[in-house]
């Protein structure tokens, strides 16, 4: 069991209402090269769950423009994956929650997939989640490498992936399933209507074995109560990079809370 | 087994292809994987698609015997004159075989990247042709420098979509297209231009485009009494003209295939698209191939003089082609291919646009022999370069 799930077992088996769980998403070296790890402790020390770490890359095809500009940003600062590396190597010292990277395959092959797990796994990564890589090709070519170094990679479905092939994914699934929220890059919607609804309902009703944790278009305290209704949680990711550019990292708390506990419930 | 330079089953040349497809796209690939292959052998979708191709593109292209550039170059030269199709290239082979396949999917709107404009004027011309609504990106930088064919889109109802990311050139226009797609798979067909992306595009696209080297057999017939030159000469920038130009020959291993690559302000200058000499294996839009791109596996930004060409890749295939030693990759410089341009238009009066102009730069680097049959592809004409030319020679 690694860190995943076990941070996914503690939330289903707290209390009556099972606690959902907050993921954040931020593009490494971002807004400046070294800001990797403060960005880490301070998301932690702001009560979130998990954390997924971007290495960035040039041509980022399933995100929108917030995420791009983010990764070319932290590209010009000097990010590399060496870098990423070399910043993360003492963060298991100070950060105990689950850490995954998510990147774009061709960055992964060029270092090399065997060494990049390993280093993961050095590091203390929990799991992977890479956009462009196809389940049936990681199947096929890298899933021994992974599980020899008991690194999870985390597959995406969306409303448009086949009741059929959800449950193949369900079945090589380890940690959880990242739930496209719509038809969508990153970053492109902010609401939830009936359409996800239905896809949320239709997601519960197939009783998959892996928890799934919704992504895409979730902003604030609204959209991610809608988004956690049917799921185990959500990951918010444009939104976070969005509240980066525009302030310290020291305001990370409330970008936290106007999420979990928004003033206006406090106040109320 | 023999040994095969087309596609298998799953998209794979040798190494090369494949699908690195985000999971968004899946349903769309899979759709396409499972129905091209039928689709395009239904007689009713060959019969509309060949009568297209001859009334409406007007082919056969002429295969033109270049007797004064034959006579420079001491052998024998034919031009394949892609350029007289309908839209002045040959782009619109495929575009008619994928608005035809878009339409039989049940698509409702189009969207295609475009770098020179010749594949987007192509898209929204067969657009226009089927009632269709049609969308195209294109590099910022682009459509400065291709503003004829940015208004020809235009006229023919198309919305242009700059791309103002990354190079803001055809990369990025690809990078914003699948995008459109990814935020609206259901609906929307994409019109890929050249033979790249993930499977089936490369193997779609060359086979659209393969109608070129099928005219040239029996045409060469005609005239020389054989189907098989001794050379085929195309320019490769993602590399459908190539490809097409090549696709019945593949097996035939004598008859020498003749890549060209733009090397732009030369091959070791950092402004470049000579793919096969700057490249290592990589993954762009969903292929593997092979790719211009840094230590750290980030896609470095190429450069060429022609809008067409500046791709940081090319199609699988051709990375195939180069890696087994099946074609020769040969490449011109922004310099070599505008005197190549101006060289033709002086001793054919024909003007051929600036990607063409880098095929015919390689004549002066080769050694014929006297009864050698040269095919070179005549892949476009010259039109939309005319402020390019205007500027280089101070016309």
């Amino acid at each position: 069991m690694n860190r995943i799930e076990e941070k996914l077992a503690i939330h289903a088996s707290s209390g009556k209402e099972p606690k959902k769980l907050l993921s954040i998403y931020f593009t490494a070296g971002y807004p400046e090269l070294d800001d990797t790890v403060s960005v880490i402790k301070k998301l932690e020390a702001s009560g979130v769950d998990m954390i997924e770490i971007g290495l960035p890359f040039s041509d980022p095809l399933a995100d929108g423009p917030t995420i791009q500009d983010s990764s070319t940003q932290a590209l010009n600062n000097g990010m590399t994956t060496e870098k990423l590396f070399e910043q993360l190597s003492s963060i298991r010292k100070e950060v105990e929650i689950p850490l995954l990277i998510m990147g774009y395959f061709n960055p992964m092959l060029q270092y090399g997939i065997e060494e990049f797990c390993q280093k993961c796994a050095e590091t203390g990564i929990d799991g992977l989640i890479i956009p462009d890589l196809p389940v049936d090709v990681f199947h096929r070519e890298y899933m021994e490498i992974f599980d020899k170094h008991g690194l999870y990679n985390v597959f995406l479905i969306t409303p448009q992936t086949s009741d059929e092939r959800i449950k193949y994914i369900d079945s090589i699934s380890k940690g959880f399933i990242y739930m496209v929220s719509s038809a969508s890059t990153t970053g492109a919607k902010n609401s939830f209507g009936t359409q996800q609804d239905e896809y949320f309902e239709r997601i519960k009703n197939l009783e998959l074995d892996t928890p799934q944790i919704v992504g895409f278009g979730i902003s604030n305290y609204d959209t991610f109560l809608k988004a956690t209704a049917h799921a185990n949680g959500a990951i918010v990711g444009s939104a976070f990079v969005k509240f980066l550019k525009e302030n310290s990292i020291s305001k990370i708390p409330e970008f936290i809370n106007q999420i979990k506990e928004p003033s206006h419930l406090s106040e109320s | 087994m023999k040994k095969t330079y087309h596609a298998d089953e799953k998209g794979y040349y040798g190494n090369f292809g494949g699908s690195f497809v985000p999971e968004m796209l899946y349903p769309n690939m899979e759709t396409l994987q499972n129905s091209y292959l039928e689709i395009m052998n239904e007689p009713s979708f060959k019969e509309e698609f060949n009568a297209l191709l001859k009334d409406y593109v007007g082919r056969p292209s002429p295969l033109y015997f270049a007797k004064r550039l034959s006579s420079k170059y001491g052998t024998r030269i034919y031009l394949k004159r892609e350029d007289l199709n309908h839209t002045g290239a040959h782009k619109i082979n495929n575009t008619i075989g994928q608005i035809l396949l878009a339409k039989r999917l049940g698509k409702k709107r189009i969207i295609a990247e475009t770098g020179a404009g010749q594949h987007g004027v192509a898209t929204a011309t067969v657009c226009a042709l089927a009632g269709m609504e049609c969308t195209v990106y294109m590099g910022e930088i682009d459509i400065a420098r291709q503003a004829p064919n940015v208004a020809r889109m235009k006229m023919l109802g198309a919305t242009v979509v700059a791309a103002t990311s990354g190079s803001k050139t055809l990369k990025d226009a690809t990078n914003e297209a699948i995008r459109a797609w990814i935020n609206d798979p259901v609906e929307i067909h994409y019109i890929i231009g050249s033979v790249v992306g993930f499977h089936p595009y490369p193997d779609m696209v060359a086979r659209f485009q393969s109608v070129i080297s099928e005219e040239m057999k029996w045409q060469l017939m005609e005239k020389e009494g054989t189907e098989n030159p001794d050379y085929v000469i195309a320019c490769v920038g993602g590399g459908s003209n190539a490809a097409g130009a090549f696709y019945h020959y593949l097996d035939r291993e004598d008859v020498k295939l003749v890549a060209v690559e733009a090397s732009g302000k030369g091959v070791d200058s950092g402004e470049s698209a000579a793919t096969s000499v700057l490249g290592k294996e990589g993954i762009i839009h969903g292929s593997k191939t092979l790719l211009m791109q840094t230590e750290d596996g980030q896609i470095i930004e190429p450069y060429s003089i022609s809008a067409g060409l500046d791709y940081p890749g090319v199609g699988p295939q051709h990375a195939y082609l180069f890696t087994s030693g099946r074609a020769e990759f040969l490449n011109a410089t922004d310099d070599e291919a505008m005197k190549a341009g101006l060289e033709l238009s002086e001793l054919e009066g024909i003007i051929p646009a600036i990607e063409t102009s880098h095929a015919l730069a390689v004549l002066s680097k080769m050694k014929f022999k006297k009864d050698d049959i040269v095919v070179v592809n005549l892949s476009g004409r010259g039109d939309k370069d005319l402020s390019t030319y205007i500027n280089y020679f101070n016309l």
